[in-house]
This record gives structure tokens, sequence and C-alpha cells, in this order.
């Protein structure tokens, strides 16, 4: 049986004026990895206070362990991990005393589970006499890692854990991720990274409270519709807009040092005519090559398909 | 064209003993989109502070659009535009409330803030909601308006503190196309961002690791110097040798 499973799940704020969640079914199978993607107002959050029983929904149903979210919401609190999104530890307790307090909630001891959170805990040690308010965000966020694991959930909500933390970090809580995973924990994580879902095994691509793809990451990347080719040439933001104006051209995007397109038709010969066209206005170095789409390809393009009209573009298609 | 707007030589700050930023030199052309990328806690919110006239130097000097870093603060405040994701907007004061009030603060006469209030509204099609808390618009929105905000007296730099953090794809990349719009026009663009992606945008950019900067040049130059495909490899190079922890 799924470990997490929501049936048309809906939230609604302000008298049902805002529809951060609209009718989202998913399953998620024990062990799972799995990753929420999408930018903030998507809904990530409403759906992980759902699920953590912190929030009512408005209609629909989800359980997690086998336990509905709203008759048994004492006995799931017990049971799994929640990392919010916001940073939600005692500021003035230090990082030993909020880990102890958080393990005397959950009626256990630090020592009890301690093999679970060592690796991560070791990292923060030197630090455990030190207010958590005056820790970095590389360790904070360790911190709340290790006190929502100090009861051993079986199931790891985390909401936007990477959000604002540089590269080289972000890489590392990925491994630290991949690790807990191999100790059978069911894991649900939220990312507006798009780069990061390659690192789950499943995602759900999320935008104004709906899914608008749900899979694993190579099958999304499978399903993108079009040929999918990368170009640059001499000036890439001039080259931006006479793409856009292209009759040949479907779609266009910038993605860093090349730009990403998508022909009206597949058949090859219009890649011709657009060299042509741009070298007979003066482009030079002009490369154009075919590429395999990333999630973030895929996003923008079930962003501008579906019907789920993006709430922070909008303002185009009035 | 090639004049220098920003210009800062052996720029330190010290707390105490610990060396937030250490001797950092570089120049910033007018018109030009300069990334300053660090992990966190390399310094780069402390040498903002200090290139914004906020914090003074310990050490080291430095001429912001043509003021001195530690005698002309005010002036380096009023010809520079500032916006980050954790500030940009007053969320209870409406759209038109905003312009007012960041255009006053500017210093704009009442008939400029009224032609640009309309300009604005216009170009980012805001009509229908110009009247409507700040609070209530999508992030996206927010974030675009809070652009055209920092510069609505048109300074001479703008500086973005990650301002498409949490954005959704397309609308991050309309910014940007605004960032470039400014540029054109001669306004420096400052930006700081944790999508490497961006980081290709930027005509420079500098890295800085544990208070230094450890490269800067542009992407395309910086990819050639570190054999690395993307800027992430080039960024995770550098800052994978971090030892510091602090934000």
């Amino acid at each position: 049986m799924a470990d997490i499973l929501i049936n048309k799940l809906r939230k609604t704020y302000d008298k049902g004026n805002i529809v951060a969640v609209d009718d989202v079914s998913l399953e998620i199978a024990r062990g799972e990895l799995f990753g929420l993607i999408g930018p903030d107002g998507a809904g990530k959050t409403s759906i992980f206070r759902m699920l953590t029983t912190l929030l009512l929904p408005d209609s629909g149903n989800a359980s997690v362990l086998g336990l509905a979210i709203v008759q048994d919401y004492k006995k799931i609190r017990k049971k799994v991990g929640y990392m919010p999104g916001r940073f939600s530890l005692y500021q003035d307790l230090s990082v030993e005393e909020n880990l102890n307090f958080f393990a005397t909630v959950f009626e256990t001891t630090v020592q009890e589970n301690y093999s679970l959170i060592k690796e991560i805990y070791e990292q923060i040690e030197p630090f455990k006499k030190r207010p958590a308010g005056k820790l970095s965000g590389g360790m904070k966020q360790k911190l709340a890692l290790c006190c929502a694991l100090v009861h051993r959930p079986e199931v790891l909500f985390l909401d936007e854990p990477t959000t604002g933390v540089d590269a080289v970090s972000r890489r590392e809580f990925w491994d630290m991720l991949g690790r807990l995973k191999l100790q059978g924990i069911t894991i649900m994580v939220s990312t507006p990274y798009m780069d990061e879902a390659a690192l789950c095994e499943r995602v759900a691509l999320m935008q104004s409270g709906k899914i608008m793809s749900i899979d694993t990451p190579e099958r999304i990347r499978g399903k993108y519709p079009n040929k999918l080719f990368a170009i640059r040439a001499n000036r890439m933001s001039e080259l931006l807009k006479e793409l856009r104006n292209s009759s040949v051209i479907k779609s266009c995007f910038a993605f860093g040092e090349y730009h990403h397109i998508s022909f009206t038709n597949n058949s090859g010969k219009q890649e011709e005519t657009l060299l042509a066209g741009l070298s007979d206005i003066g482009y030079t170095g002009v490369e154009l090559k075919e590429i395999k789409p990333s999630i973030e390809d895929c996003f923008i393009e079930l962003m501008s398909n579906s019907e789920v009209k993006s709430t922070n573009a909008s303002i185009e298609k009035t | 064209m090639n004049q220098s707007v920003i210009s800062v030589e052996e720029l330190s700050k010290k707390f105490g003993d610990f060396v937030a930023v250490n001797a950092i030199s570089f120049e910033v052309k007018k018109g030009e989109i300069f990334g300053f990328l660090g992990a966190n806690g390399a310094g780069k919110t402390t040498a903002i502070r200090m290139l914004c006239g906020l914090s003074k130097p310990s050490s080291g000097k430095g001429t912001i659009a043509g003021f001195d870093i530690y005698k002309q603060t005010e002036s380096i405040k009023k010809n520079i535009g500032f916006m980050s994701q954790k500030f940009s907007l007053y969320e209870d004061l409406t759209i038109l409330e905003n312009i007012r009030f960041f255009g006053g603060i500017y210093g704009l006469s009442d008939q400029e803030i009224k032609e640009k209030s309309e300009a604005l509204i216009t170009q980012l099609q805001l009509g229908s909601e110009a009247k409507k808390l700040v609070g209530s618009l999508p992030l996206g929105w927010k974030q675009k308006l809070a652009f055209s905000v920092a510069i609505i007296h048109e300074p001479k730099i703008v500086f973005l503190d990650e301002p498409t953090g949490g954005v959704d794809p397309v609308t991050r990349r309309q910014f940007w196309e605004m960032i470039y719009d400014a540029t054109a026009r001669g306004i420096t663009a400052f930006v700081t961002t944790h999508y490497m992606d961006e980081a290709e945008y930027c005509d420079r950019v500098s890295i800085m690791v544990d208070g230094v900067i450890e490269a800067m040049d542009a992407p395309f130059k910086l990819k050639q110097q570190f054999h690395a495909a993307t800027m992430d490899e080039v960024f995770f190079e550098l800052a994978r040798g971090a030892k510091r922890q602090a934000d």
C-alpha cells in the first residue's frame, strides 16, 4: 500500500477566492523519494501542511501510512517528520537544547535514534552550545533536519529545504537525502529548483495548485512533444527577439549561454531556413544543435500548453 | 561608454577578528550586467552593504556612481536602486502607493511620479490591479514591479540580491529581459543569484569564496579557464574549497 495517498485534495483561502490546491491526487510508495517541483504559489506548502495535519482540506481526502489526515491526526504526528520551509526551531535555544526538546516532545531521546542522525549531527556538533538563531543557513538546515528525524519517522516531509542555499550546499543536502532513503524512509520533498527534479525518483510538476505532470524525471523529459534545439550566435539578446518574431519558431526561451527553440514543424527544413535567414541579417558564429529537453524545458512547455495559467506570468496573457 | 560606475580597491570589512570581506578589487562599467556570485557566507551581503553606502569599510577605497564610499554615502544612496527577494515593496500599500512612496524617497517631483506611475502601470499591464495591495499580488508580478520601482529614478546602478528566487521559469526569463532593457539604456546591473544559468546572462561574473574574489571574468572565459562545461561546474570547483560556514 502507498505510504501517502492523496485523493482530490482541495484547499482554498480568502473565502474560496484563492485556490491554493486544486483537486490534487497522487500516490507515493513506501521508501520512495518523491519531489513536488514548482515555483512559489504552486500549492506545495499547503499540501505539506495538510499531510502533516496542520491544515484542514476544504474537500477531498488523504492518508499517510494508512491513517486519515483528519480523523487520525494524532497518530500521524507521531510517525512523520516535517521540516517546514521557514526556519522554525527555537532561535534562543542552543543546538543541543533544540534537539533534546524535539526528542522529548516525541517521547524519545537523542541517544535512542542517534544512528539515524549521526552523520548529519556530527557536522553541527562543534557548535552544539550555540543558539540556533546564530547559526549559518547551512547549519540551520542541518539542525532542522536532525530535529525532524529525531523520533525516527517513517515518512519525512521537507518543504523547500534547499531554497536560498548555494549550489554546493544544495548538492550536499541531496546526498544526505539519498542516504536517508537507503534507511527506508519515505521522503516527500519540494523545491523551486528545476534541476533538482533529476535527483528524485518521481516528481510532480506543479503550477497554480495543479499537477501538470507526474512521472519519473526521465519519462517526463521523454514526453516533450517537439524536437528541441539549442542555438547561440554573436548577439544573444537581439537573437532572442529575432527568433520570437520568426514564423518558423514555435517557442523560444533563454537558457544560459544558449536559447532553446522548437520549430513549428519537425521536418528539418525550417532549420536551414532559419540559419540562412540569420546569416542574411548579419549574425555570425551561429551554432544550432538538437538537444534533450531538461525538466525546466518541460515545465515551461507544460505551463504554456495546459489550462493552468501562470499566476506569475498571466500579465502577458491579459 | 567605457566609464566605471563601480570601482573598488582592496576593500575589506572586519568584524572583530573575523575578516568578512578580504581586500576585494574590481571595476564595473556603465551598462554592464555584473554577476556577484559566492557560497552562503562568502561575504557577498557584507560587500553589497558597503557598495550601497550602508556599511563603512574597515580599509580599502572605492567610488560608487562617482561618489566616495566613505564620505559620500548619502549621494551614493540617491544614485543607486536596490531590490532583494526579502525586501522590495510594502505589502500593505497598494501598487500606486508603493510607486508614489519610492518615487518620493528618490526625490521625484509629483509630476514625475504621476507620469512614471502611468507608464509603469501600462508597461506591466497592471491597469486593473493598480489599487490592489501589493501583498495580494503573485510573486512574479511583485518582483517585476519591485524591479521597476527600484529603477524609477533612473539610477546609475541597480543592485539585485537574488531577485528571481522562487519565481516560475517563464517569469524568471521575463525578469531578465527587463534587466537587459535597463542595461541597454545605460543602467548598470549588479546581481546575485543561486541559479547558475542566470550567471550565463551576465557580461562578467565574480565568484567569492571565504571573503576573497577567487575568479572574475566573462562566463565563457571562466568555463575555458576551469575546463568546465557549465557555470555550475565552475562554481562547484571554486566554492567546494570554502572553509567558512557563516552567513
